[in-house]
Formats: C-alpha cells, structure tokens, sequence
C-alpha cells in the first residue's frame, strides 16, 4: 500500500439545478518521499483535489488514506501551502512562522520555536525580513514565508496549490528553484503533492507527472521523470527524456480540448 | 499657508458663531448675550476646582463627577458588549435568536431606560450606570459582530491548515481581526455614554454637569445653562479625539457599521 491512497473521490457542489460535479472518480497513490505534480487547466477540480487529500475538504464519496489511516481533517504531520499566501498581516514574518511552529510542536519552548523559524526564514533567504510584516514584504517574499512555515513544522507530507500561480515569471522561477533545494534537502524525504498548471514547472520538481482533466477518471496516467532531484531548467531544456515526459503530459492534456477551428493535426 | 489656513479657518467659524448667538440674544430678552454669559460664568471657569456647595463647583469638578459615572457605566456596557459581539458574530444561531431583541431594544432612548433603572435599582447612581451601560452597547455590539463576519476566509484557513486550537485561534486570529471594527463602536459608544449622562442626570438631579444645568434651569440663572451646554460640547469632543488618538497609535483603520 502506498503512503497516500486517494481512492474514488467524488465532489459536487451546489443542489438540484445548480449541482455541479467537479470531481468524478478520482484516484491517485503517491509513495513515500515521492514529489507528484498534477498539471491541469483551470476548472478541472484539481484544487478541490488537494484540499480533499489534505484534509480541508471531505469528499462526497471515496475515500483518502495516509500511512494506512483514512483522513479525517487536516493532518497533523501534514502541511499545506495555497496560492494566497494567507498571513496574518499584524504578525511579522517570524511570528507567522512561529505561529506554526508552536501549534505543531507545543512542547517545545517558546525561544526554541522561534529559533526553529528563524533559521527556516534563514534558508529561504529572508534571515534580514524577519521582523517585517507582509504588508512590507513583496508577493515573491511572502510566497517564501508560506514556504518556510509549512518547512518549519517538519511535515512528512506538503500540499501546494499552485504555489506560484500569483508570481511573475521571473520571480516563479526563483521560488521553484527554492523548492526544488528544500524538498531535496529535508532531513527526512518530504512526500510532496503539488498542483500546477505550468508542465515546465512539474518537469522541474517532481519525480512524476500527473495530467488531469475534466469529467470521470480525471487523473491520467502518471509519467515518470527519470532525472536526478534537484534539476534546473537549464538541464532539462536540452534533456531528451524530458523533451519525451513534457509531450505525453501536454498530449494527455489537449486530448480533452475540442479544436474550434478544424485543422489537419500534422 | 496651509498652516495658516488650518488655524485661521476655524476661528473665523468661531466669531461667526459668537455674532449669530449675540445676534439671537439681542431678539430674544431670556437669551443671554456670550457678554453676559462670560460674565456670570467666569467663577466656574476661573475657578475650576473650587467647592462652593453640593451644586455650585467648579466647572472642572462637575465635569469630573461626570466623567468618573460616564466611565463606570461605559466600562460596564463594554464589559457586556464585547462578548456579546463576540458571539453573535460567530454563531449564526445565536444572531437568529436575539436579533428581533436586539433590533427592538436599540432606538430605545435613555430617558425610557432611566425609570425602568430607578425601579430596579431603587438609587438613581445605579440607574445611571444601568442606563448608561444599556444605551451605549449597541454600537460595539454591531460593530465588534460585523468585525467578527468580515474576517476572511483566508485567516479561518490558516487556522484549519497549522491546526490552531480554538483559543489560539481566537486570541491570535478572530480579536486582532476584529479590533478596527471594535474600536470604531467603541468611539460611538462612548458617544452615546456621555449623551446618557447629561440626561441621567438632569432627570435624577445628581451633581454633575447635567444635574448642574437642570438646576440652573430652575432657578432661572439661564448663562450658567449655556455654560452647561458649551462644557458638554467641549468634553464630548475631547472624549472623541481622545478615542481617535488611541485608535491611531494602535494603528488601526477605520471601518464603520452604523
């Protein structure tokens, strides 16, 4: 049995006339210390998705299971990271940190907490922010400081969704390098399970790609990435096997979309 | 220029003042003209702290007397208007059970409120503070529930993912959230405090500024009425800013509910 089983999740919203299903049939495993990637368009489900498995969500039928146990709200060796940063914007950076650090690690004392989320602020860069507020920091700083809490709590599991989708590109690539180093480099494997709709950006981090479209079954069949972790994009552009990994998961993807225009497909 | 026009402005509005009153006075014999008024008040102003008898103090004792029930009876409807907030902003239920109440006991003005105090509490300091308390809630009530109501969803997720517990989540989210909004009642609210007690006052005749005016009513002494009407004006402006200078230094925004 894998780490984490999602198995058979199905979603819908609304009742009666406005009911809309947005997950039919979802199943996924992800194995221990592994980085999965859903790579997906807007409105496939695949944020509702992520909160089922981690735990904000329950689903209407299915069910997921971590290390053997089905879950039932979010779990506690496990951390989550949105799009919207979400800090508390009367606490400085290292506040929020320590926020989290005390709520998974209450035992601990209080200046053992902040040091633990110092010295996570430290290793993405933000060792002289410590004491700004969000309102002081840049988009690209407080994405980091949402890094650093879910790292600071010592997760064994890390949920992103679309981590970077609010960054410019140019400030994207920086973070994805970022995470690429933290998730290689954690003490102990860190089983990631990220959603994005960027295929460069799941080539980078994961060690598979999942596609994800609309309707029943949405998870295509997962394609390995045989590269070593951590990559960077330079590697990979010039990378065959790449190359091979990014044309069956945009495949996979454009099978679900109806041309407007007919066209003869080369 | 600017510093000019700041300073300048305002005193012009004062004298314009000044000549429509000494206009009014002249056309109406009872009114007395600012002269007048200046004249048979001077003691109390110049003489701020002196006792004379149980009613006739010094400006500066009166307002205290004031000052010192407006507190205890303010400090005692924040003591229930807080909580009260508190709750009904976060339980749907509760705000569907107590709103009809509360939309019938809020345009209920404190000169109904101060006979039904008298009868429950048979002195009429207690009374004031009952219908102080109950007259100024209403502002923080509605404004510390729409503060809980306007958190967004984004802090309620922070809570859920780093899996706070409820007291963490309330001391740490749900208070330092809601604390612009609390602050804007409590402005309104001391407001409406100080409204009550110049009312309480004249109705149970205890020595204050407001006890003071209804006297002076009585006797006839009409320039120490208009010195009453200028001190609560004075004081209830001083209370406001004092409130928007606390709100400022801890640097809250404003965002007001009725």
């Amino acid at each position: 049995m894998a780490f984490v089983e999602i198995h058979g999740v199905c979603k819908s919203f609304g009742s009666g006339r406005d009911k809309r299903d947005v997950l039919s049939d979802a199943t996924l495993s992800i194995e221990r210390g592994e980085f999965v990637s859903i790579v997906g368009m807007m409105g496939c489900g695949k944020s509702t998705f992520l909160k089922i498995a981690g735990g904000l969500i329950a689903p209407d039928r299915g069910r997921v299971d971590i290390d053997g146990m089905q879950v039932r709200g979010v779990q506690p060796n496990a951390a989550i990271v949105f799009q919207n940063y979400s800090l508390l914007p009367w606490f400085s950076a290292l506040e929020n940190v320590r926020l989290a650090v005390g709520a998974a690690f209450p035992e601990w004392s209080r200046d053992r907490q902040r040091e633990q989320a110092s010295r996570h602020l430290e290793a993405v860069g933000l060792g002289k922010a410590l004491s700004r507020r969000p309102s002081q920091l840049s988009g690209g700083m407080r994405q980091r400081v949402a890094i650093a809490r879910a790292f600071a709590t010592e997760p064994e599991i890390l949920f992103l969704d679309e981590p970077f989708g609010a960054l410019d590109a140019l400030t994207r690539e920086s973070l994805q390098q970022e995470l690429a180093r933290l998730s290689s480099a954690a003490e102990r494997p860190v089983t990631t399970l990220m959603i994005t709709n960027s295929v460069e950006e799941a080539l980078l981090l994961s060690d598979r790609v999942v596609p994800m479209t609309r309707g029943a079954h949405p998870l295509g069949h997962p394609v390995r990435v045989d590269l070593r972790r951590p990559r960077t994009a330079a590697e990979l552009m010039h990378d065959d096997h790449a190359a091979h990994v990014r044309a069956h998961v945009v495949a996979s993807l454009t099978r679900d979309l109806k041309p407007t225009v007919k066209r003869q497909v080369a | 220029m600017k510093r000019a026009a700041n300073f300048l402005l305002p005193f012009v509005g004062v004298v314009l003042a000044l000549i429509v009153w000494a206009a009014a006075s002249s056309l109406v014999p009872d009114l007395p003209s600012p002269l007048k008024t200046w004249d048979e008040s001077k003691i109390y102003i110049l003489k701020p702290l002196e006792k004379r008898g149980e009613m006739d103090q010094g400006i500066a004792l009166l307002a205290y007397y004031s000052l010192m029930r407006v507190a205890r009876g303010y400090l005692l409807g924040m003591a229930i208007a807080v909580p009260l907030g508190f709750m009904l902003g976060m339980s749907k239920t509760l705000t569907r059970t107590f709103d009809p109440i509360m939309q019938v006991l809020r345009p209920i003005s404190p000169l109904a409120w101060l006979p039904l105090g008298l009868i429950l509490f048979r002195k009429s300091e207690p009374a004031a503070l009952f219908a102080i308390a109950v007259c100024s809630m209403w502002p923080t009530v509605i404004n510390t529930m729409a503060g809980v109501r306007a958190i967004p969803q984004d802090y309620w997720n922070v809570a859920k993912v780093l899996r706070l517990s409820r007291i963490t989540t309330f001391t740490k989210i749900v208070v330092p959230a809601t604390l612009p909004y609390m602050f804007t009642g409590f402005r309104l609210s001391l407001g409406i405090a100080w409204l009550v007690i110049v009312a309480s006052e004249m109705l149970t005749g205890t020595p204050g500024v407001g006890g003071f005016l209804w006297q002076e009513y009585n006797s006839l002494i009409y320039a120490h009425i208009l010195l009453a009407i200028l001190t609560i004006g004075v004081v209830g402006f001083v209370l406001d800013r004092l409130m928007g200078l606390l709100e400022r230094r801890l640097a809250l925004g404003h965002q007001a509910v009725g």
